[in-house]
């Protein structure tokens, strides 16, 4: 039995006063969940604590809150290790998650936000007809395969600190393309194209999507929210050969095209790549310019702060000939393989590679 | 005032499958739950569900191995509708989207499961309940506009109108505190157990026997309330559920001499005889000194006979479990175990259409009722089965119902009564005790003295123990005076379905005087069935007490022997 300090933040709509924090020491063993600390405070202390819990074993998905600044759920993180990470060393802070409107204490509004995006990808099977008389037969892997995003428990933890959202709160989002992949992925579905092409040319879709692993870190089953939104960018653009309209799937192919030649990334041919593809004229491409345009106060800004020079904007930053053989030589393996190598929780390869692997990926989460 | 043809109580498995079910028949249909869908206890159902899909199998052999689970307890009439649809709805279910792990020919794998005869349980992982009860939701996402979804209201009363017919129901919205009264032509209870009402269990927080405790209320006939199952491999540490799939994979359980003591008690089907068997065999091997662990309490469940690779693809969330919650990486060692409070198979007795006797309109489907197909002791993977099963026949009756019955015209009493019964509760002033504390005594004791080893004095001990807390409880104070999420006073009445269904199973308990499933009496340790294959039904009289009587097992096809495994 330890003690530990548990500061929550609590909001009450009803009494006119803003949120405000509230302190309480709770007594437990150090593996003990926070949500256990939090539900001692309630029994003891004060009822009146607002918190979402049923199964305390990380499957119901209701306990999302932040704890320290990080999103997770509070029965998946044991109290020592919040302690850890507590800002001042001895005071574990819980708040609600972000990116959602907080109805009390550490209840949020998921409906406003969660389930909306949820239903905004059509997030139901569209039956690969004829049905047949017994199962589908699809292959073995299919299946092991999409287990991973039906693993999603609909928590909200990557939803709550998606920077991407915090900027486009319209940004489809992490946990609702994660459930899109569950179709996609899903041999048994007959509109794979169309829920790509729907997704791709949405402003708001899987172009939106900034790369920040924030998602992968804060999913508490593994799901990779950000893994399956590239997912879906390689089949839209590889497999469909999709070609959006917000250039999206250009742009991928401008770093990916610029890397390969130089090494590093050439700001200054990033843009016109994006818009015009790999080819000379595409300079000239009419809404390169219109970006070029639009981005000149960023780029201004950047020029002033000294974050980059003119010269060095323009010109190619090279590397070495022998770095620039090695990376060319890990796109040739990458693109000589027959399939695509997708990681996945699991599907996973050799015994011997096994024990890392996960344990790595949620060690982090 | 919403008014329905079919009005659903609960969205787990039951009720989700209940309410599309209706709504394809054509009836208007709302489902009303106290907390998201999602969140509903079925999610946690990890093993998988039991149908003889293979074409080497045969539904009557599943029906045979539920029988003999049951204890010759279980209704055979019932256990024949359930297994015999059983293999269409797991395909119905395929159809709509559950992945369920396929063989190498691209076809349904199956798994073995504890009491079958042959492997017949098909799976996601050791995700099952989960995937099924999103792809429900999936389905209601889909159908939005034929179910209306009242997410996060909480019911405090069933309405009987003077006909006795039951007529709808009173329910708060939780974020807003507003009562309503919902019509209804038939209202269809589909709310879960009772397992908060056992400390530890493995059931969640919203556990709390709401509906068993709703219908016994007005009247309704409890069934098998004593037979209550401890699952044989719960967590030492906090009495998290480990799959029962763990050793349907092949995983051994040891005592302190390293011995499969399973052996001993059932030397054919070892770690898969049926739960109160193998929990049984647990208890009285840690009773004889023979557990492991700090206070030699528990047992282990070794996994790591499981090839590596299966374990972290089919037993993906008990990797997990044992890593965040136990500090156990369960492919190298293994993990301490004990029988932990699990399920209930009494419940709110109905027919095989779901219909409560005595109160037309009045439905109940899935953990809350008692059909009986579960008997004295419940089949791994029969409960996924028990709920969609019954919840779509309950859907698809009521809905044929409300095509002959009028919709009900409802008056307010009921909704005044609960308003005033929340002010109340609110209002009281801090002299008595603590709700949470009157949940800790209760929980421990069920625990102490209703668990699986039973005897006379312990029960009485609880009886007492309930009979008591049922006085505090009516003082019990809350500290939340709001209407926003006030989940306090929601806690307070809560606590008093729990407690009405602890004396419904200490009673039962009580009267059975043999042992029989998940009931073993260590003061009549046999199985009597010629006084005693017999249903207890139970239902509340004016004071409050319960009343006993007695219906028979139906039998059909299958004559009682001895169950040996």
């Amino acid at each position: 039995m330890a003690e530990f300090k548990l500061k929550l933040r609590r909001y009450n709509p009803e009494s006119g006063d803003a949120p405000y924090w509230q302190e309480h020491t709770v007594e437990l063993e150090p593996h003990r969940s926070v949500l256990e600390g939090i539900l001692q405070a309630k029994a003891r202390d004060d009822g009146s604590i607002g918190v979402r819990c049923s199964c305390k074993a990380a499957i119901c998905g209701s306990c999302g809150v932040r704890i320290n600044g990080k999103p997770g759920l509070a029965c998946h993180t044991h109290l020592d290790e919040a302690l850890h990470t507590a800002k001042d060393g001895e005071t574990i802070v819980v708040e609600p998650m972000g990116n959602m409107p907080v109805i009390k204490d550490l209840i949020v509004d998921m409906d406003a936000v969660h389930w909306k995006k949820i239903q905004r990808v059509t997030p139901w099977l569209i039956n690969e007809e004829p049905i047949p008389e017994r199962e589908y037969v699809v292959p073995r892997e299919s299946m092991v395969d999409i287990t991973q995003t039906m693993a999603c428990i609909q928590c909200g933890a990557c939803v709550s600190d998606c920077l991407s959202m915090e900027v486009d709160p319209l940004f489809v989002g992490p946990a609702a393309l994660a459930k899109s992949y569950r179709f996609v992925g899903d041999p048994r579905d007959a509109a794979q194209e169309i829920r790509l092409k729907d997704l791709a040319e949405d402003p708001h879709g899987i172009y939106d999507c900034t790369h920040c692993f924030k998602c992968i870190e804060a999913c508490p089953k593994g799901v990779a929210p950000m893994s399956q939104i590239m997912r879906l960018r390689r089949i839209s653009g590889n497999d469909y050969h999709i070609v959006d309209r917000n250039n999206g799937d250009r742009h991928e192919r401008a770093f990916v095209s610029l890397i390969r030649d130089h090494g590093l990334l050439w700001e200054a041919e990033l843009l016109p790549r994006s818009y015009g593809g790999d080819s000379w004229f595409g300079k000239f491409h009419p809404s390169a310019g219109a970006e070029l345009v639009s981005s000149l106060p960023a780029i201004t800004k950047a020029l002033l702060r000294g974050k980059v020079t003119p010269m060095g904007a323009l010109k190619p930053h090279n590397i070495p000939a022998e770095d620039l053989k090695q990376v060319q030589r890990i796109y040739e393996t990458v693109e000589g393989r027959e399939e695509r190598v997708e990681f996945n929780l699991y599907i996973s390869g050799k015994d011997e590679d096994l024990a890392e692997a996960p344990a790595t990926e949620e060690a982090s989460a | 005032m919403p008014s329905h043809d079919v009005l659903i109580i609960g969205a787990g498995l039951a009720g989700q499958r209940a309410a599309l079910a209706a709504a394809q028949a054509g009836a208007s249909v709302a489902i009303i739950s106290k907390v998201h869908p999602v969140r509903s206890h079925s999610v946690a159902a990890a093993g998988g569900i039991n149908a003889a899909v293979s074409v080497d199998d045969d539904w009557r052999s599943h029906a045979y191995d539920t029988v003999k689970g049951s204890d010759f307890l279980g209704d055979q009439d019932a256990i024949e509708v359930m297994c015999s649809e059983a293999p269409k709805e797991v395909l119905h279910l395929e159809h709509i989207g559950v992945t369920f792990h396929r063989n190498d020919s691209g076809q349904l794998d199956l798994r073995a499961f504890g009491g079958a005869s042959v492997k017949r349980t098909a799976y996601v992982a050791d995700i099952t309940g989960q995937a099924i009860l999103h792809v429900l939701y999936e389905q209601l996402m889909k159908h939005h506009e034929t179910v209306d979804r009242y997410e996060e209201w909480f019911v405090t009363s069933l309405i009987r109108g003077e006909n006795g017919d039951c007529h709808g129901v009173v329910a708060r919205d939780i974020r807003t505190g507003r009562m309503e009264v919902f019509a209804a032509k038939s209202v269809i209870l589909a709310s879960g157990g009772a397992g908060q009402a056992f400390k530890p269990t493995t059931n969640g927080l919203i556990c709390t026997g709401d509906g068993i405790a709703q219908a016994y209320e007005i009247g309704a006939c409890l069934m098998d309330m004593e037979m209550i199952q401890y699952h044989p491999t719960t967590l030492v540490e906090n009495g998290f559920l480990i799959t029962e799939g763990a050793r349907g994979e092949g995983a051994h359980l040891l005592n302190s001499e390293g011995e499969r003591f399973m052996e001993k008690y059932a030397p054919n089907k070892m770690e898969l005889a049926s739960r109160d068997v193998v929990s049984r065999a647990e208890q009285t091997e840690i009773n004889e000194g023979r557990g492991v662990g700090p206070d030699k309490s528990g047992i282990y469940l070794d996994i790591t006979v499981v090839p590596k690779k299966r374990t972290l693809e089919a037993l993906r969330e008990i990797v997990n479990i044992g890593k965040d919650f136990a500090g156990v990486d369960i492919t190298k060692e293994p993990i301490l175990i004990r029988p932990g409070q699990h399920y209930i198979m009494g419940g709110v007795k109905t027919d095989v259409d779901g219909q409560a006797p005595g109160i037309p309109g009045l439905y109940a489907a899935g953990e809350v009722a008692c059909v009986s197909v579960h008997g004295g002791n419940r089949l791994g993977a029969n409960s996924l089965l028990d709920t969609l099963i019954f919840g779509r026949r309950s859907g698809e009756h009521a809905a044929e119902r409300a095509k002959h019955v009028e919709m009900p015209k409802v008056g307010l009493e009921k909704l005044h009564e609960d308003e005033q019964r929340i002010k109340e509760i609110i209002g009281r002033d801090k002299s008595g005790r603590r709700v949470s504390e009157i949940k800790d005594e209760l929980g421990t004791t069920m625990n102490q003295y209703v668990a699986v080893y039973r005897e006379e004095e312990g029960l009485q001990k609880a009886h007492e123990t309930v009979r008591r807390l049922k006085e505090e409880a009516k003082t019990a104070y809350v500290d939340d005076q709001g209407t926003v999420f006030n989940q306090d006073v929601l806690g307070a009445i809560e606590l008093g379905y729990m407690l009405d269904v602890s004396e419904a199973i200490v009673v039962a308990a009580i009267d059975r005087k043999e042992s029989r499933g998940a009931q073993f009496r260590v003061d009549y340790p046999d199985r009597n069935d010629e006084e005693w294959q017999k249903h207890i039904d139970i239902t509340r009289n004016g004071d409050d007490v319960p009343e006993i009587s007695y219906s028979p097992v139906t039998i059909t096809q299958w004559q009682n022997e001895e169950r040996k495994y």
